[in-house]
């Protein structure tokens, strides 16, 4: 009964969404006040439908009920109670029902948060909102209903897939959609700026904080993906520049380039144009995604069912959804005007700088991306992009993107002085040189040409954005929240640029095959092997290996990787073990047994690779941190003129 | 020409030479790094130029992984049911790897006609099918040969994000 009613439930979600959509667009354009203010409970009420439809998926799970299709394929009795939860996202039309779940909330915290709004434009935010969810509903009913009954039931289901039997599952989704459905709160911002036909600063600064926040979660969730796939899958890496990890990370690409751009509309009513369009691209980037996971149309390790009929569903409403938004933009193009001029070395210069390096980052993701789609296409052959056509050309924006950040966090809004910053900069960059290429020699041996300029350009963000913080607060003036949470989150690029250069030039990889008691070198480190026994887990059963680590003949670690073969599936999965030693960061994955008492092992040092995770975190702090800047909640008052000057700030 | 527009001329030049310049090598890390995939068939054709590195995609024959005991070092042959592709490869297979199943490998031809493996690719569908296998089989077998090869039927496991 209960699935039936959660289907019932999306369909009222679906309707309410429609009257969503409807009453926030038309209510404002035909200036029906009813019409307008019944915006509100049409979200509060597909709300709280999305939500029974979540409950009840999440009772069939947890309640075994293997009439439900989605349950039988991704559930059984064997699987512990918390994946029997997480395995709701853990296959297509369950991923899809989480997304709607995200955006229906991240709707609610904008009808709440927005009541100091002009109504008029805080019900076409919402409005465009209904739209969007209303598209991915319909999409859900169309192609992918989780509720689908079998008949009859199966006695059991076919259990979750293996690799998505752990911790990381339950948390990567959800924070990583709740990071791209975010971009569709500052696409509907823009989109009801464009309605209204106004496009002066306010909307930059209210849809500011939203925009932050959502580009937060998606760092965040990008990581905690990159952290998985490298313990879990034991692939011997944390990026693999895989269509499914490019579909996250190009949204993320110009979500930076738009929370740096929407700070140039805000303070100086510049870059009007960019800023909207930046906001359109990045939500289409995430539509995008969904369309190139989903479809199957890409070669890629998250293989979700492929499914022609989803993916020409999400091509249409893709094209529907950046047509009008880009049709609306042509309409009122005519109104955007700037007045304000800048010098060439005023910080506008160098904020347009980051976007266009940050815009053609993105594109080259997208063209590597693509590439084997299009290549395909016109028949050129079956051909694949890796790390040697993504690796070089993802540095050569990020390396000027990483040196002119240093530069520009010092220059002065309008006016290009640079001339009075020079000495703090130059004796900076020494100080980064310095140290950069003592740790590149000093610390590490080996290398590459481009070792000691990437440790050299992160060390210089650290120093020269503490610079002015470090000389105001001796100076006993106050730091905004806006530009405390700047200063963690470029000190996070720092961390991620060190990170990223060390492990990529200081890496030792090696296959190794061991007989129990046998030790082996590997880098600095020894490893006896001591044997394997048998292990017995609740839905699996296998094997683990014992590994005693050692440095310099001093105890590092006991390390005792597995392998697991689950019995409902028969699928192999190796359980990596880890140790993060002196910044180091020692990985096992037992291989396969290779006879006379022999076993292959896979041993991987990767120096400093936490850094490149703590990095992501760090920069989500850092937009958590200035998203909670009080200008962003002075708007949180009830004021009769919402859009009372806000004094400029440096 | 005023001060502002010169200005503005310079920054939208820049620009430009930037970009362009970046769809110059973007263009050029491309070509050289496009890596093809070939199958049996095509190997047997000679479609492989000498010393090109590329992926080899088929099924895994059965019966013919073979291993030095107690060394990293196996062999085994991949099939596309018209041709066959001896590789050998020295290292630790991943998971997935079975006979009878689908894989897709890295790495060159040697004299004899080994393919010399550098990586194999555990990336994989959900019927444990390389998309670009499953394609190459069906190109050269039609649909229904691609539908007996899956190694577990009965299960049908779906990755998530």
């Amino acid at each position: 009964m209960l699935p039936e009613l959660g289907h019932f439930a999306l369909i009222l979600a679906l309707l309410l969404a429609a009257l969503q959509a409807f009453f926030g667009i038309a209510g404002p354009a035909f200036a029906r006040e009813r019409w307008t203010r019944a915006v509100t409970p049409a979200l509060a009420g597909q709300a709280v439908m999305v939500v029974t439809a979540v409950v009840c998926l999440a009772n069939a799970f947890i309640g075994n009920d293997f009439s439900v299709q989605y349950v039988a394929h991704n559930s059984n009795t064997a699987l512990p109670l918390f994946y029997r939860v997480t395995a709701l996202w853990g296959a297509h039309e369950g991923s899809l029902l989480l997304w709607i779940l995200l955006l229906s909330l991240w709707s609610v915290a904008v009808a709440i948060r927005s009541t100091s709004l002009p109504p008029n434009f805080a019900a076409r935010v919402l409005g465009v909102l209904g739209v969007v969810s209303f598209g991915f509903l319909l999409f859900t009913l169309a192609t992918s209903n989780p509720f689908v009954r079998l008949d009859p039931p199966w006695p059991d289901g076919q259990d979750l897939n293996p690799i998505l039997q752990d911790p990381g599952l339950a948390v990567h989704p959800p924070i990583l959609y709740t990071g791209y459905v975010g971009f569709a709160v500052a696409f509907a911002f823009a989109c009801a700026a464009m309605l209204e036909g106004r496009l002066d600063q306010a909307w930059a600064r209210w849809t500011r904080p939203w925009t932050t926040v959502a580009w937060a979660f998606l760092t965040c969730g990008i990581a905690l993906g990159s952290f998985w796939a490298y313990y879990e899958l034991g692939w011997g890496g944390f990026w693999f520049w895989d269509p499914v990890e490019n579909a996250s990370f190009m949204p993320w690409l110009v979500g930076t380039a738009l929370v740096h751009s929407l700070a140039v509309t805000d303070k100086r009513g510049l870059f009007k144009s960019w800023t909207l369009l930046l906001a359109i691209l990045a939500f289409s980037l995430s539509m995008l995604g969904t369309f190139l996971v989903r479809s199957g149309v890409l070669v890629s390790v998250h293989s979700f069912a492929a499914d022609p009929s989803r993916g020409m569903f999400i091509l249409v409403f893709l094209i529907l959804m950046i047509g009008g938004a880009l049709s609306l933009y042509a309409w009122r193009a005519p109104l955007l005007r700037s007045s304000a001029g800048f010098e060439l070395g005023a910080r506008e210069s160098f904020l347009l700088f980051n976007n266009v390096l940050l815009v053609i980052a993105a594109a080259t993701v997208l063209a590597g991306t693509l590439a084997p789609l299009i290549s395909d296409a016109l028949k050129l052959g079956t051909v694949s992009v890796g790390p040697p056509y993504f690796n070089p050309t993802f540095m050569l924006s990020m390396l000027p993107l990483t040196a002119l950040l240093s530069v520009g966090i010092h220059a002065n809004w309008k006016r290009g002085r640079l001339k009075d910053k020079q000495r703090t900069l130059l004796l900076s960059l020494v100080a980064a040189a310095v140290l950069g290429v003592g740790l590149s020699f000093g610390v590490y041996t080996g290398g590459h040409v481009l070792t000691p300029v990437g440790e050299t350009l992160g060390l210089w963000i650290v120093i020269a954005s503490l610079v002015d913080p470090i000389d105001r607060w001796r100076r006993g003036l106050s730091l905004s929240r806006a530009i405390v949470g700047m200063t963690i989150a470029h000190l996070g690029l720092a961390t991620a640029v060190i990170g990223l250069t060390t492990v990529q030039s200081f890496t030792v990889e090696r296959d190794v095959a061991l007989s129990p008691g046998e030790v082996t070198q590997v880098g600095s480190y020894q490893l006896r092997f001591e044997g394997v026994k048998p292990i017995e887990g609740p839905n699996y059963s296998g094997v683990g290996g014992t590994f005693l680590v050692t440095r310099n003949g001093a105890p590092v670690a006991v390390l005792t990787p597995q392998k697991r073969q689950f019995w409902v599936q028969r699928q192999v999965t190796s359980e990596t073990a880890i140790t993060f030693t002196r910044g180091n960061n020692l990985l096992l994955a037992l291989g396969d047994d290779l006879g006379a008492g022999r076993w292959s092992v896979r041993v991987q040092i990767r120096p400093l690779v936490s850094l490149v995770w703590l990095a992501a975190l760090i920069m989500a702090i850092g937009g958590a941190v200035a998203a909670s800047d009080r200008r962003y909640q002075a708007a949180k008052v009830p004021v009769p003129a919402p859009t009372s000057a806000v004094p400029g700030q440096a | 020409m005023t001060p502002t527009r010169r200005r503005r001329l310079i920054l939208v030049l820049g620009i430009v030479a930037g970009v362009g310049i970046a769809g110059a090598l973007a263009l050029n890390a491309f070509q050289r790094n496009v890596t093809f995939f070939f199958d049996p068939s095509q190997v047997a054709k000679g479609e492989v130029s000498a010393g090109q590195s590329f992926r080899l995609g088929g099924m895994v024959t059965q019966g013919s992984l073979a291993r030095v005991p107690g060394s990293l070092e196996v062999r085994f042959v991949v099939t596309d049911f018209s041709h066959e592709v001896p590789v050998r490869y020295s290292g630790v297979l991943p998971d997935l790897f079975r006979e009878g199943a689908g894989v897709v490998a890295h790495g060159r031809l040697d004299g004899s006609g080994t393919f010399v493996a550098d990586e194999v690719l555990a990336k994989h569908d959900e019927k444990y099918m390389p998309p670009e296998v499953a394609r190459s089989l069906k190109r050269r077998h039609g649909e229904s040969r691609a539908d007996e090869v899956p190694a577990v039927p009965a299960a049908t496991p779906k990755a998530g994000t």
